[in-house]
């Protein structure tokens, strides 16, 4: 088996505040290899941006406590100093963020922003930059764009705003995409469009993208394997098939039961899952979701279950037994066709 | 004046006979936009809301979709009369409330009520949530001082608050918490008719669902009728008996939620489903996909037409581009305004049973 | 752009007037003694002081009098500050002259503390923004809290005392004490030093504003959305601060600093005082304290047309940083 482009290690990031220790993330461990998506789930609090903002190392120690190793084509970016942090950040990975419309420098001009991230990782003239940055948005769908790159951002929809994130993001022709909430912002048609993008470029590029949200539907659509995270944990991965149709954490099914469907009519009554997100100071022992879920039982206020995988490739974090997960998941949670 | 008889769509079922509680006849609203160097001339207007006929009857949900510019938070504002409209009338229960002033809409108020979507700016963070809930009472006058506190603290109860946190700030809340108060406000004149303007967009899945729970018990209970706004599809016909759809200000096709979702007629309509993603690999799979290009025009200067003929797929030249389509019926309770509407299962292929 | 400057320059005559019809009123209604004997001289004779009360025009109704200073409002050469209106009652001679022959001290008055308020100023905002909560920080932000507090005369003096007397003293030297004498050229003086101490005092209090300032504008940019997606490109930290952060940071200095240059060149009127410089601000203190009614006017309308042009040119370059600013 080929050798994952993407290794993250029992990561714990955790910021000292004033009102106590913020444990973000407290032991995600994920692969991802060679041109393969990878959906990020979670709410808010989950750890899901954190985590890949460290991968980034926009975060770094002198902002919080970092442990664990991320492993990035064989080398440990946690090892290796800010310059060569800096080399790889942008050209072997970038990262596309939520709203674009905050997002770009609102002095300069679009093309020279994307030249800029050009220029930075390679040393060549600023003509042939620009004419590099005029054809990477020609491939993001932007239309007459030696005229866009001349212009502001405030000239641009949010839907080509973002369409130029990608293009800065993907003119140095990076192994790993990673996009954190990257159509939240937009209109579902125009998201729509961008996902589409991103599904095509990933393969022109042959890029491994990371699709960083809360939204279900999306990682449905166009992601090969999901992690769903918890309170900075991982409560589940699995492939499409696994999460959707089979899936083995009580919170995944929380999720499944919660959401609104266009597929499902109005008479279906939606299941909420009980109670708040947990505060990520005091997280509650043992399972952090044990509060909430309504199949606890003894070992799940004192111990943390394990990301443990019965079958090598889809693993769930709880203590219940695997015929037990099957059969709830089967008789509760499974859409009734 | 009484409403007129002739409605847009027919009436649901189970609503026929009755008078609707909302009625939009030819509802216009444009904001002016002025230049000048001492005295502002009016150079153009934004169409936010550019002809809208629609009926909500007492007791149904009646959903509002579209995307950024399609004026359906103006139209919100229209029909609980915040805003004063360019052209057209607005009637409440019958009645024509379209020129009412501040003091006769003052006692309406009492009937109609908003719900808003950011539950960190539309609390008075100065005021505590005994005080934000209570307030409608202060100002209308309905229950006796001394019965205040305990008629907000049976509100709060209601809507799923602890009313021992009477004496708290907004800020000491979560976000869904503090939804729930916005919801106890305006429940707490005891409305016939809420208008909910993306109630629970700014809010997290999980707890997005357990707003909508709470929404749809209390129409139950209290017999409300709710205008219900989102941009999320999903979310809007999971809650609405009918949904509207709305593209440049206009609505060009209304149908019962079921409907629209097996047999969308109007591209636009087609367009949106096929966009919303299904969080079921196995379905995603099988919806055909409507593309559009392109972003939402400027509702300053719409196309001519049909509105949508630029973006449209199914366009067909000259006449889409000169002729602009009325509301007209195909489905039992579905109107739709298009000259070559979608065939009969045009984004789904399987239903869901 | 065409539009928006005819527009600021009608609002700029507007001014104009209002300001000087309020001063008008002001002077009207002060009970200050008689202009037209003071102007007469000491030993003037009644007759001598009624017709030089003629000869003032101060014997026709005040809306006729206003209406001879009004006509001095119009910024084209020939009208502004004409000599037949803005004669001094104190001098003898045209208000216009007294201005033109003092504008080069406070001008360079003003020009260099601002050059010395922003080489102090900027840097250690950069430097406590950059280094929040450091040594550097905390005492760039207690110079601050002084420099803003102390009051400009107070300061003034005080170096006066330390840096001149104490120095001659204690060294047998010090900075010169600045007011310059009448046979030295301004460039001289200049070149002696007379004018350190006073662009020392005069920046102390707008460095440490600015300073402040710059402090929280940078922070403030500096937790953009744009600064993320800057430090994602892989830029150098030195990149993003000044290039993505600063830029942003500094056009609320720029507007700032226009404004703050547009009332300088009015006249700072303490400082020019404790250090005896004779500019506009010296002037106009004169001027009040006998009751120079023309001068008064004239240097009011003067500052005022400073502050105005200022505010426009602000804007204008505000619109040439800001490209959002630009397309109304």
């Amino acid at each position: 088996m080929a050798e994952p482009l993407l290794e993250v290690r029992d990561l714990k990031v955790h910021f000292p505040t004033e009102d106590g220790l913020v444990k973000a993330v407290d032991g995600v461990s994920l692969s991802l290899g060679q041109g393969e998506t990878l959906g990020v789930v979670g709410e808010s609090g989950s750890g899901k941006s954190v985590t890949f903002l460290s991968v980034m190392g926009l975060i770094t120690k002198k902002q919080a406590r970092i442990e664990g190793e991320i492993i990035f084509k064989g080398q440990n970016l946690l090892d290796l100093p800010p310059e060569e942090m800096r080399n790889i950040r942008g050209s072997g990975m970038s990262m596309v963020f939520q709203d674009p419309m905050t997002s770009l420098h609102p002095y300069y001009r679009v093309g020279d922003q994307v030249v800029e991230a050009i220029r930075a990782h390679q040393p060549i003239p600023k003509k042939e930059a620009f004419a590099q940055a005029v054809s990477m948005l020609k491939r993001v769908g932007i239309p007459r764009p030696e005229e866009r790159a001349r212009q502001f951002p405030h000239e641009f929809s949010g839907g080509m705003r973002q369409r130029a994130m990608i293009a800065m993001a993907l003119s140095l022709n990076p192994d790993l995409l990673i996009a954190d909430e990257p159509t939240t912002a937009l209109d579902v048609t125009v998201q729509a469009q961008i996902l589409d993008l991103i599904d095509r470029l990933r393969e022109e590029f042959n890029a491994s993208v990371v699709i960083i949200t809360h939204d279900l539907g999306v990682v449905a659509e166009h992601c090969d394997n999901i992690m769903v995270m918890y309170a900075g944990r991982v409560a589940e991965f699995g492939d499409r098939g696994d999460i959707y149709h089979g899936a083995h954490h009580p919170y995944t099914w929380g999720l499944l039961q919660s959401i609104t469907r266009v597929d499902q009519p109005k008479t279906e009554r939606l299941r909420p899952i009980k109670g708040l997100p947990p505060s990520l100071i005091f997280v509650p022992p043992g399972c952090p979701f044990h509060p909430r879920c309504p199949y606890r039982f003894a070992p799940c206020d004192v111990e943390i279950p394990p990301l443990l995988s019965p079958d090598g490739k889809h693993a769930s974090a709880c203590h219940l037994p695997l015929e037990d997960k099957e059969r709830i998941f089967q008789e509760e949670v499974e859409i009734r066709a | 004046m009484t409403a007129p008889d002739t409605t847009a769509s027919p009436a649901p079922p189970g609503h026929r006979g009755q008078t609707p509680l909302i009625q939009l006849v030819g509802v216009k609203k444009y904001f002016p936009i002025t230049r000048g160097i001492l005295i502002q001339r009016k150079i153009g207007q934004v169409h936010a809301v550019d002809g809208v006929d629609l009926e909500v009857y007492p007791g149904e949900t009646v959903g509002l979709v579209g995307e950024t510019g399609c004026g359906k938070s103006t139209l919100a504002r229209c029909i609980t009369r915040l805003f004063d409209i360019t052209e057209g009338q607005v009637f409440f229960d019958g009645q024509d409330i379209t020129k009412h002033n501040r003091r006769h809409m003052r006692p309406l108020r009492r009937e109609m009520q908003m719900i808003f979507q950011d539950p960190y700016a539309s609390l008075n963070p100065r005021k505590t949530v005994g005080t934000i809930i209570g307030d409608p009472f202060r100002v209308h006058g309905t229950v006796p001082r001394n019965r205040i506190k305990p008629e907000v603290q049976q509100l709060m109860e209601l809507v799923g608050l602890n009313p021992e946190h009477y004496n708290r700030y907004p800020h000491e809340f979560s976000g869904g918490q503090r939804q729930r108060i916005g919801v106890a406000r305006s429940l707490a004149l005891r409305p016939r008719l809420i208008v909910c303007d993306e109630p629970v967009s700014a809010l997290d899945v999980s707890i997005q669902a357990q707003i909508l729970n709470l929404l749809e018990d209390l129409q139950e209970e209290f017999n409300l009728t709710y205008v219900f706004i989102a941009h999320d599809l999903s979310v809007v016909k999971h809650m609405s008996d009918r949904v509207a759809v709305m593209y440049l200000g206009r609505i060009v096709e209304i149908a019962p939620g079921d409907t629209l979702y097996e047999n969308p007629k109007h591209p636009y309509t087609g367009a949106l489903l096929s966009a919303v993603p299904i969080p079921d690999p196995v379905l995603a799979a099988q919806k055909r996909r409507i593309v559009l290009e392109g972003d939402v025009p400027s509702p300053i200067d719409p196309p001519s037409g049909c509105r949508f003929h630029p973006r449209c797929p199914n366009a067909q030249f000259p006449k889409c581009k000169e002729d602009d389509p009325r509301l007209t019926p195909h489905h039992p309770g579905q109107v739709a305004a298009c000259h070559f509407p979608l065939e009969d299962r045009a984004v789904i292929e399987e239903l869901a049973k | 752009m065409g539009r928006y400057l005819i527009r600021r320059t009608l609002f700029l005559i507007l001014v104009l007037f209002i300001i000087s019809a309020l001063t008008f009123v002001i002077f009207l209604k002060l009970p200050a003694g008689d202009p037209a004997r003071r102007a007469a001289g000491r030993r003037a004779t009644e007759s001598t002081i009624r017709q030089v009360r003629i000869n003032l025009g101060l014997d026709k109704p005040w809306y006729v009098q206003y209406g001879r200073f009004a006509k001095g409002l119009i910024p084209w050469p020939g009208f502004f500050l004409n000599e037949q209106v803005y004669f001094s009652y104190f001098n003898n001679v045209p208000v216009k002259e007294q201005l033109y022959s003092r504008i080069p001290y406070t001008a360079v008055l003003a020009l260099g503390g601002a050059a010395t308020w922003l080489l102090l100023g900027i840097p250690i905002g950069i430097v406590s923004a950059i280094r929040r909560r450091s040594f550097v920080d905390r005492a760039g932000m207690v110079f601050a809290l002084f420099g803003v507090s102390a009051p400009v005369f107070w300061l003034g003096f005080l170096f006066l005392f330390f840096f001149w007397f104490k120095f001659n003293q204690w060294f047998g030297w010090g900075f010169p004490p600045s007011g310059i004498p009448t046979e030295e050229s301004l460039g001289t003086a200049v070149l002696k030093g007379r004018f350190l101490l006073p662009w020392l005092v005069l920046s102390f209090t707008f460095a440490a504003f600015y300073a402040r300032m710059v402090r929280g504008n940078l922070i403030e940019t500096m937790g953009e959305d744009y600064i993320r997606t800057a430090r994602a490109k892989g830029l150098s930290e030195r990149r993003v601060i000044f290039k993505h952060g600063l830029r942003a940071a500094l056009t609320p200095v720029v507007t700032m600093f226009g404004m703050d240059m547009g009332y300088l060149l009015g006249g700072a009127i303490i400082t020019e005082t404790v250090f005896r410089i004779h500019g506009l601000g010296d002037y106009a203190i004169r001027s009040l304290f006998t009751n120079d009614f023309p001068a008064v006017m004239g240097v009011t309308i003067f500052a005022s047309f400073f502050i105005v042009v200022a505010n426009l040119l602000v804007d204008v370059a505000y619109a040439f940083l800001d490209p959002r600013v630009r397309y109304q």
